[in-house]
């Protein structure tokens, strides 16, 4: 099922330069599958281990995170937006 | 350089004194033009660190902010914080954890009467000050 994944400025330099982007899958974690099969350098910067995000990338499935939904198994449908965004932290 | 409108530095300094005695936080809406980047819109967040030395943006601060950029034509550009008993400088913190080196990062000091706001690039955690030129408020704001 297709939808649209949406990348911040600073993932874009690993996605051709794209803003926005379609991918497929059932789960949050197949539509990442997909997304990473097409831009192979994007794995390192979402993910720390194969099961798990980074823990400085949040990830939203339309208006919620996907860590009260389930995580990476959250099921998605068609024209679902996914919207990838950086921990903003400091000190 | 980072030009804000004199709108947007009135409300990163107001959202600042508003936070104390923790530390506070928010995004900057605008349009890149080569070097120079424009601020156009001061999104406020919440610290969910609710911390007097750290900030956490809430990620679905950062969520509505980044869509209502996106609606206006703009990207989120940067981000601004307050250091309140310390000058405007990035901390070691705030070095570690930049999370994008295409964005400008805004300090405001709330430590002496005045507020003191600075703006810095942080690339591969090089500190690097930068022009922070205020523009008068247009009509159509």
């Amino acid at each position: 099922m297709p939808v649209t994944v949406k990348l911040p400025t600073v993932l874009r330099p690993h996605a051709g330069g794209e803003r926005q982007v379609d991918a497929a899958g059932a789960t949050v974690g197949e539509v990442m599958g997909d997304l990473i099969g097409r831009f192979p350098s994007l794995k390192d910067q979402l993910f720390e281990t194969e099961a798990s995000l980074r823990r400085f990338v949040n990830v939203y499935l339309n208006d919620d995170d996907i860590r009260y939904l389930g995580g990476l198994e959250a099921g998605v449908s068609d024209g679902d937006r996914l919207t990838i965004l950086p921990a903003v932290a400091g000190g | 350089m980072l030009r804000v409108t004199s709108e947007v530095l009135e409300q990163m300094v107001r959202h600042c004194l508003d936070g104390r005695p923790e530390e506070a936080c928010g995004l900057l809406g605008g349009t890149a033009d080569g070097d120079a980047v424009e601020v156009s819109v001061c999104y406020p967040g919440r610290n969910v660190a609710a911390s007097a030395t750290l900030y956490e943006l809430d990620p679905k601060d950062h969520l509505l902010a980044d869509r209502d950029a996106e609606t206006r034509g703009l990207e989120i550009v940067g981000v601004f914080h307050s250091h309140t008993h310390t000058e405007a400088y990035p901390s070691p913190t705030d070095v570690a954890r930049a999370p994008d080196p295409g964005w400008h990062y805004v300090l405001v000091s709330l430590r002496d009467t005045e507020p003191i706001v600075r703006s810095f690039r942080i690339v591969e955690e090089t500190i690097t000050e930068e022009t922070l030129e205020t523009l008068a408020m247009t009509g159509d704001l």
